[in-house]
């Protein structure tokens, strides 16, 4: 019989040489096989007295662990090099660009409209709708503003002719303001009403600063208690929610629009310098918007006592809103889809706009 | 509005600052523009003394002067008749900007001397008119002073006046305003009646007295037309940007500005019988002082003597009856004229002038005998002559409207209380007369004021004058919890815009307008709605399909260099020109590459089925059944015929998808394959019942389900959706989904076959599959695609 220590020191030296699973294998079935040498030996122990295979049967169990411990410490052991070995090999540079992803953009009107939505809806107002294409009565007359009437010319309208008549006060007008939603809204639903109604209009104007198309929101409310300070304090609070800002100064011009009276125009503050405009506290006035009393004449055209209700209107232009927060410089630009631009200036699709998670982000990651 | 504050300061007896004036007319509504100091930005102008005056070596008439402007010496060249040594002129240094050049000094030589600025004369500087000679200014003046130290500026107010204001189109109304907000005390009038020795031998009748109901003449005689305007009026007229012209002319102008008080001077030699005030007939003609023919209607009124129309009433005089510096005796109109009529017949033949801004506004019906008063005045003064009596037609007894205020009223449609002192005081000043009974205030209403109909106009004449900043803002009464603010349909174009911008689409907005020639393809069959009066021919029609507008967008950007493009836009489109013919579309075109070349991806260009996933999209956004939409291969002729669809349910399209024809593209110059969809979501039915919100129950099997895949072969006519709906139905219990992952035509199968692949989803649902199972499946799935597509299963 061979020398267990022996035999141990040897297998142990050859299983800490092993370079492969295989050697290790093939060690394993040389030692602890069915013919292996411990094997062997184990079978050798029935030929012992029953003292000697005591001491020497335990030697036999303790080599034999201490083997098959070695065994799997080396196989674990190789394993772990062969798969370093693998993914070192199967390392990439991850400096190399991603896949292109094309996320695309939100329109800024779009982004502040949802931004007034927020804000008004905070304070009770619904969203109206009406059409772009317009009768004479709900664009004009019923808004205080008969034909010959002067503040026409204020507006340069585009007309649409109707073939059914050939008197020019029958042509149809793409709108020229979206007041003429506040008349479909009131012939529609009773006091009290709380609406805004953002959307497209139309001017026959087009230079640095004007486009046939813009967008305006118009607001309307109609109550018996609603006064001229309550007009004051919604639009101050719109204001100062919608630049994000916790002072703003304001200021109020006496103004004449036809369907308003009293009526005013509201001016912000604003820093001017040659190269930038800051809205806030500074040494200028900027014009936001306009807005009055309603005309008891626009209240009686749409059915509505004015001894008994009253209220305000406002409007303002959403594009003018979107170029004084976000230091867009051209209203021009809004309507060339030049992809750059929309790139740029346009927000994140998920950059939703609420008054409880904010209203804006800020930019956001860009891709 | 232009006035100059000397001007302001004939009507107003005030200290006030230009300031506080301008802020002042800010806070009142008159809304000021700009205060422009005529000196403040001509920068490079001193007092300067001639030192010594030399004859220029190669001139008979041009000196070499050395001049001394307190800092150095210059050389200046200089060819006025009256330089001298030691007199005080005012030097343009290098650089100074010259009015009447239009152009800076420069250093120059002349005739060989250098020259190095200018010794001014007044015109040139704009200070006065004289050219004769340079400036010589007090031998004590001090020297080195700028322009505006020497010069007292007149300030000039640039204001806009709303179109309710009618009254401050004339100096005194801007100042009677000031005096009401407290900025000083309105001067009173001293315009008196004139003497008159004779009676006018022109005559004046009024045919049509709603149209025009006070007409009032004078003729004057023997006056100088040739007289020169005095200097006060010029600086005046010129200051607010009027040329002056004749003293006739400009006496008229002044007092426009001045009163807000038109007024006309015709040629009385010129005028042939008496003046006639009448509606023009159909037809008949009249050619301005401008020279331009108009062809008049009925509805037109003309000033008329034997000879026909001399004068567009209120609008505009005309060519042949003027006044010219030859002219001797004028007949003088200072009439009312109805402001509906003025404005119809500008506006119909689109005339402006001062005297149409201030008819169809608002005139003083009672001011026409007085502002004939004060031209005559004028006129004698100026032009000197002899003047008739007045000739009137009509009446001037114009009754002003009265109406009340109630304190009580004030304060509960505005929110502040104020006073009846108070209003009674205002009202007052701004020359109501008033009357205190209970609870109202009487007003009559001053008759320079149009815009006075009721109680909210009294309103707004104390708010405007207590001030709109002393209104306390007090914020809107509020809910604590506020309603859902968007309705449904708002609500889910909000949800598409997101959804397509996710997508990787960029959202534009284009006009609503677009080019009729380039729409007249997406009519579907409609007549256009063409503008009446399109800003640019590129911009006539109302757009029949937001595509037009996107092919546009996307050409400008492949100009730019940029070919890749995903736009979208959710607008309306129009479909008839009355309100409310109009739907909401989201449409977007794909065109380009997916991506630029990357070292993982294959480049591909976008395809139908980018665009049709696209307008899936939407649909699911839009919270519609897309996966219930009947797909038709008839899209509109925009369309490439064979690769475009339809979407629908029930009998509404709901969307169009597909490759743009290649025609169409050509129109547009567009070299490149596009995509596009429009999605009409208004045809998207919105959830029926809006108080349940509760989702369907949610199915889950424990079982694993089992995918097969299975390959068949069908006529191309085939389509693979109804392949897809015959496997399904082959077992609506267990088979969960079917798609199809692969189309192959060509070697191996006949021309007209092609093979559809599909992978069948199977679910066990009370115990797990076994082969048999799954092995009789697929054999129903065979039978019932044999049975509906001719279908033959391949071997695997």
């Amino acid at each position: 019989m061979e020398n267990i220590e022996d035999l141990k020191t040897k297998t142990l030296e050859d299983i800490a040489k092993a370079a492969d699973v295989k050697t290790l294998d093939d060690i394993k079935v040389a030692v602890l096989g069915k013919k292996g040498a411990i094997t062997e030996q184990m079978k050798g122990l029935a030929l012992l007295s029953v003292d000697e295979k005591k001491v020497v049967g335990q030697k036999l169990n303790l080599v034999k662990g201490e083997i098959e411990q070695a065994l799997d410490n080396r196989k674990e052991e190789l394993a772990k090099r062969e798969l370093d070995e693998k993914l070192k090999k199967e390392t990439i540079d991850v400096t190399l660009p991603i896949r292109d992803e094309n996320l695309g953009r939100v329109h800024p009107v779009s982004k502040i409209y949802e931004e007034v939505v927020a804000i008004f809806g905070e304070m009770g107002f619904d969203v109206a709708d009406g059409p772009d294409i317009e009768d004479q009565f709900h664009n004009f007359n019923a808004l205080n503003t008969p034909a010959n009437h002067p503040a026409r010319q204020m507006q340069d309208t585009f007309y649409i002719p109707n073939p059914e008549s050939d008197n020019f006060d029958d042509s149809y007008v793409v709108r020229t303001q979206t007041s003429a939603v506040q008349i479909r809204t009131m012939e529609k639903k009773q006091p009290p009403i709380r609406i805004i109604a953002p959307g497209r209009t139309y001017r026959s104007d087009y230079d640095a600063t004007h486009t046939p198309m813009f967008h305006q929101v118009e607001g309307l409310v109609v109550d018996k208690v609603t006064t001229f300070a309550n007009l004051k304090g919604c639009l101050y609070d719109f204001v100062k929610a919608f630049f994000e800002l916790d002072e703003l100064p304001v200021r109020y011009r006496p103004s004449y629009f036809p369907f308003t009276e009293p009526s005013a125009e509201m001016d912000i503050g604003c820093k001017k310098s040659k190269t930038e405009l800051k809205i806030g506290a500074g040494n200028d006035w900027l014009e936001i918007l306009g807005c009055g009393m309603v005309h008891p004449n626009v209240l009686k055209a749409c059915g509505i006592d004015p001894n008994e209700y009253q209220g305000f209107a406002f409007g303002m232009g959403l594009d003018r809103l979107a170029m004084l927060k976000y230091g867009i410089p051209d209203l021009r630009t809004f309507f060339e889809s030049d992809v750059r631009w929309l790139k740029h200036y346009g927000f994140m699709p998920l950059d939703e706009s609420s008054m409880t998670g904010g209203l804006s982000n800020n930019g956001g990651l860009t891709r | 509005m232009k006035f100059t504050l000397s001007w302001l300061k004939e009507h107003l007896d005030t200290d006030a600052s230009v300031e506080k004036i301008a802020e002042t007319l800010t806070k009142i509504g008159l809304e000021v523009e700009e205060v422009i100091n005529p000196f403040e930005n001509m920068d490079g102008f001193v007092t300067a003394k001639v030192e010594d005056v030399e004859n220029h070596p190669d001139s008979d008439h041009l000196h070499v002067l050395k001049v001394n402007d307190g800092k150095q010496i210059l050389q200046v060249v200089c060819g006025a008749p009256n330089v001298k040594k030691g007199m005080i002129g005012i030097l343009a240094h290098v650089g100074a900007y010259i009015p009447l050049f239009g152009e800076k000094i420069k250093v120059g030589k002349i005739r060989g001397v250098e020259s190095c600025g200018m010794m001014c004369a007044e015109d040139e500087i704009g200070v006065g008119t004289d050219h004769q000679g340079i400036i010589e200014l007090p031998q004590n003046a001090q020297i080195g002073l700028s322009l505006a130290e020497v010069y007292k500026a007149d300030p000039v107010f640039d204001i806009s006046i709303t179109p309710n204001r009618a009254e401050c189109l004339g100096v005194r109304g801007v100042a009677r305003d000031l005096a009401a907000a407290g900025l000083g005390k309105l001067k009173p009038l001293n315009i008196v009646r004139p003497n008159s020795s004779f009676a006018s031998p022109i005559k004046v009748t009024v045919e049509d007295s709603k149209a025009c109901p006070v007409y009032t003449g004078r003729y004057i005689r023997g006056v100088n037309n040739k007289a020169e305007t005095p200097k006060w009026m010029k600086d005046r007229l010129t200051a607010i940007g009027l040329r002056s012209i004749s003293p006739l002319v400009d006496i008229t102008n002044y007092i426009n500005y001045d009163m807000a008080r038109p007024l006309h001077v015709f040629d009385a030699d010129k005028l042939k019988g008496n003046i006639c005030v009448r509606m023009a007939k159909d037809g008949e003609e009249f050619v301005s002082l401008e020279e331009k023919k108009y062809i008049l209607d009925n509805q037109s009124l003309g000033v008329c003597d034997d000879e026909g129309i001399q004068c567009l009433g209120g609008i505009m005089g005309g060519s042949s009856k003027g006044c010219s510096t030859d002219t001797v005796n004028v007949f003088l109109e200072s009439a009312l004229f109805n402001p509906v009529c003025i404005a119809r017949t500008g506006r119909k033949f689109q005339i402006d002038s001062d005297s149409r801004y201030r008819y169809e506004r608002w005139v003083d019906p009672n001011s026409n005998v007085l502002g004939s008063d004060y031209a005559t005045s004028l006129i004698l003064q100026i032009c000197g002559g002899e003047a008739s009596e007045i000739e009137i037609a009509g009446e001037e007894n114009y009754k002003p409207v009265t109406t009340y205020i109630r304190p009580e009223r004030l304060k509960t449609f505005i929110g502040i209380e104020v006073g009846a002192a108070k209003i009674v005081e205002i009202l007052q000043r701004l020359g109501f007369e008033t009357k205190e009974e209970g609870d109202k205030i009487w007003a009559t209403a001053p008759t320079w004021r149009g815009d006075i109909e009721g109680e909210h106009d009294l309103i707004e004449e104390v708010v405007r004058m207590i001030g709109l900043d002393n209104i306390p803002a007090e914020s809107m009464p509020k809910n604590y919890f506020p309603k859902q603010t968007l309705t449904a349909e708002q609500r889910r174009m909000v949800t598409v815009k997101h959804e397509l911008a996710s997508r990787g689409l960029l959202e534009t907005v284009t006009w609503s307008f677009t080019d009729s020639k380039l729409a007249k393809d997406f009519r579907k069959g409609r007549e256009p709605i063409l503008l009446c009066n399109p800003i640019t021919a590129e911009m006539d029609e109302m757009r029949p399909s937001v595509l037009i507008n996107l092919l546009q967008g996307l050409k400008g950007n492949i100009a730019r260099g940029y070919s890749n493009v995903c736009l979208f836009e959710c607008g309306p489109e129009f479909w008839g020109r009355k309100p409310g013919e109009q739907r909401a579309v989201a449409a977007g075109i794909r065109s380009g590459y997916t991506g630029k070349k990357h070292w993982l991806k294959e480049e591909r260009q976008f395809d139908v089925f980018d665009v049709k996933a696209d307008a899936m999209a939407v649909i699911a956004a839009a919270n519609g059944p897309f996966d219930s939409a009947k797909i038709s291969t008839d899209a509109p002729e925009y369309y490439h015929p064979g690769r475009s669809g339809v979407l629908r349910l029930g009998a509404n399209i709901i969307a169009y998808f597909g490759e743009i024809h290649p025609s169409i593209l050509k129109k547009f110059g567009i070299k490149q394959k596009v995509c596009a969809f429009e999605v009409f979501l208004d045809n998207i039915p919105l959830p029926r019942n809006t108080q349940d919100k509760a989702k369907k129950k949610l199915e889950l099997y424990s079982f694993q389900p089992v995918d097969k895949d299975m390959a068949f072969i069908v006529d191309k006519t085939i389509r693979a959706d109804d392949v897809v709906a015959a496997a399904k139905n082959a077992d609506r219990n267990y088979i969960a989904s079917v798609r199809v992952f692969d189309v192959y035509e060509g070697e191996n199968l006949p021309d007209d076959k092609k093979s559809l692949a599909l992978t069948i989803t199977f679910q066990p649902k009370e115990a797990t599959f076994g082969e048999q199972d799954i092995e009789n499946l697929m054999a129903k799935v065979e039978q019932a695609l044999k049975a509906k597509c001719n279908a033959i299963l391949r071997d695997a």
